[in-house]
């Protein structure tokens, strides 16, 4: 068990490296000039373009500047010198000099909501979707069943933006059974009660089309696993229906779910970025696609770096967790 | 003493294309100690037979009916009257099964242990180092080298051959009278085979357990049954005591049956015979005897019966009972 973390730990790391180079070499070589872009739209003094690539580092050869930004990562990074130093401490993700502060800053503000957008919503989906799941298979063909197709059918054909704005629209605007969400993210620590009820609707706008997937991943899953020839041998045994299902059907059933739910969730820490946009919230998503919108560089190298380093930790988890669920995997 | 006696069991699966009855007024006995053997083609109703006496059959995706009297450690009880909750009680303790395939008759995250143990502990209310102890045992009886240790191995670090022999440490974890075995070698090695079968044999003298043998291996029939049910397209054709059946069989079928066994006592100069054709589809039977489009001795029953009418299973003298026209009333 510790050679098999130990061997996927190391992989993983080859992994990020590799992922970071890629990162660099597209921020490297897009047709856009870095340095052009710090100073503003209607900048055309060289004078300052050249000052601004030389304190960014942007002169220096290709590979040292993917050193330092790899360095800068452990140890913090400077830029410029004397009364215009700045300083990123570490880890450092370079500077943005449209918004005049580090990356790491940016991104340490804008990852928390996007953390508390995705733990809410996996909570809910994994309730629901497992559950239905459960339900539908049990009662196969009847009307809980049916319910649930009718279910998965809306949750996977309505895009998350429609979902948003449509619960927005009645659950807020019509219903009045949640107050205008007023686009200010309330920190968990400061006050947990403002911080759900924020995040209540994103949440649930990510978890209807997530659970939709997922009950019908664990209904046939449950299906496919109460066929196998060991589910007739625990029936034979004379274990009741609920330790079958519980402790032999479950069991298998629900492995796969573990790798879904820790890449999709993976997936959702990178930014959500749709969901983000509907209900204003200042995660990695809108982060992103704004800094896109007005190529700031760093930021999208930070985020892009940020989503692949979560999934390959995610990954990571999951592989680590899949050992322990499934015995047969640890040999391997 | 009689432990088992079936009368009329018949199982119908409706699909789309109509009604299967995969067995059909099914009657037979068993002894306690005994060992009856059903033998048959695939899909000839073997496994059904069995799966329904253990309640195994989804309530709703077949219609079963007949008697099963079983005479359980509670007293007498119909298998297939029983409220399926309450049958539970007697499955895994009065009878236990082993499956086919023993590779996927285990449960894959379970250690060997742990499952064992949990048969045990299903039907006895023990501390969990009685059932420990007892799986130890079981696994020590079955030849299972090392089982304090091995308790804590997972099914995939085991051979199919072994695997068998925790499937049938499990099934005696709580001293069956009667154990089903359904293809118990099938999915094994030839000399493996051997071995479990002898296994089998040694286990059901030392337990005293009554045993039904599924198997379509004439040859392990031959060495280990007492009492033989041949099944064809649903029904029992040929019933008789294991001598009577090999040296005297009635029924064309199990003729072709024994014939189809290569024999290392005879000389080999002709190729192995086979039954003609193929087993009737289930849906569309033919009318008539089941086997007639098959059967290579029609000829000698006058007239058109062999297509038109069942024979019913007739009684031959000293318990042997054959489903044929030849030789009936003789």
């Amino acid at each position: 068990m510790f050679a098999y973390i130990s061997r996927r730990l190391a992989v993983s790391l080859l992994i990020l490296l590799t992922v970071s180079f890629a990162v660099y070499i597209i921020f490297a070589f897009l047709p856009f000039d870095p340095a052009a872009l710090t100073c503003g739209k209607n900048c055309n003094d060289p004078g300052i373009i050249e000052a601004n690539r030389h304190r960014l580092g942007y002169d220096l050869p290709f590979f040292t500047q993917y050193f330092l930004f790899l360095k800068g990562l452990f140890f913090g990074r400077s830029f410029g010198e004397g009364a215009a130093l700045i300083n990123c401490p570490a880890p450092s993700l370079g500077y943005s000099f449209q918004q005049h502060a580090c990356v790491t800053n940016l991104i340490g503000e804008a990852l928390p909501v996007t953390f508390s957008l995705a733990i809410g919503a996996i909570v809910m989906w994994l309730a629901l979707g497992i559950g239905l799941g459960i339900l539908a298979a049990r009662f196969r063909g009847r009307i809980v069943d049916q319910l649930s197709t009718i279910f998965v059918l809306i949750g996977t054909s309505l895009p998350t933006f429609l979902t948003g704005l449509l619960l927005m629209v009645f659950v807020v605007i019509r219903w009045h059974l949640i107050p205008f969400p007023s686009g200010n993210y309330t920190p968990f620590l400061e006050n947990p009660f403002e911080w759900a009820q924020i995040l209540f609707l994103p949440w649930l706008t990510l978890a209807f089309a997530y659970a939709a997937l997922y009950t019908r991943f664990v209904r046939s899953s449950v299906i496919d696993t109460s066929n196998e020839d060991y589910i007739r041998t625990a029936r034979a045994k004379g274990l009741s229906e609920g330790v079958i299902l519980g402790k032999h059907t479950l069991r298998s059933a629900l492995a796969p779910i573990a790798t879904m739910a820790g890449l999709d969730f993976a997936g959702l820490l990178g930014g959500a970025i749709l969901t983000e946009s509907v209900f204003n919230l200042p995660g990695l998503g809108r982060l992103a696609i704004s800094s896109v919108v007005k190529y700031d560089l760093p930021i999208i190298v930070a985020t892009t770096l940020l989503a692949a380093f979560i999934v390959v930790v995610m990954n990571l988890i999951v592989d680590i967790l899949y050992a322990y669920i499934d015995p047969r995997v640890r040999v391997a | 003493m009689t432990l088992l006696k079936v009368e009329n069991l018949s199982v119908d699966f409706p699909t789309p294309d109509g009604l299967v009855a995969a067995v059909h007024e099914a009657s037979f006995e068993i002894n306690a100690g005994e060992t009856l053997a059903i033998v048959g083609e695939s899909g000839s109703g073997k496994t059904v037979t069995n799966l329904a006496l253990m309640g195994l059959i989804p309530a709703r995706t077949a219609n079963i009916s007949g008697s099963a009297k079983f005479e359980s450690h509670n007293g007498s009880i119909d298998l297939l009257s029983m409220d399926r909750n309450e049958l539970r009680k007697y499955r895994g303790k009065d009878i236990a099964m082993i499956f086919q395939d023993p590779m996927s008759s285990l449960h894959p995250f379970y250690t060997i242990g742990d499952q064992i143990i949990e048969a045990h502990q299903v039907h006895n209310k023990v501390d969990l180092k009685v059932s420990k102890a007892r799986a130890i045992e079981l696994l020590e009886l079955v030849g299972i080298q090392g089982a304090a240790t091995r308790i804590k191995a997972f099914p995939h670090q085991f051979s199919g051959g072994m695997r068998q022999r925790v499937m049938i440490a499990m099934a005696l974890v709580n001293n069956p009278s009667l154990l089903i075995a359904d293809e118990p070698t099938t999915a094994l090695d030839v000399t493996v085979q051997a071995q479990i079968i002898k296994l089998l044999g040694d286990l059901q003298k030392e337990f005293k357990m009554a045993m039904i043998l599924i198997t379509h291996d004439m040859g392990v029939v031959a060495g280990a049954a007492d009492r033989v049910n041949v099944m064809y397209a649903g029904r029992i054709v040929e019933s008789a005591n294991v001598r009577d059946l090999y040296s005297n069989p009635l029924m064309p079928y199990t003729q072709g049956l024994l014939a189809s066994v290569p024999r290392m006592d005879r000389p080999h100069t002709n190729r192995l015979s086979a039954i003609p054709g193929q087993p009737p589809s289930m849906i569309a039977l033919p009318t008539g005897c089941s086997f007639n489009p098959r059967c290579i001795r029609k000829s000698e029953v006058s007239g058109s019966r062999c297509e038109t009418l069942m024979p019913d299973l007739t009684p031959r003298g000293n318990g042997h009972l054959a489903r044929c026209f030849i030789g009936e009333g003789a």
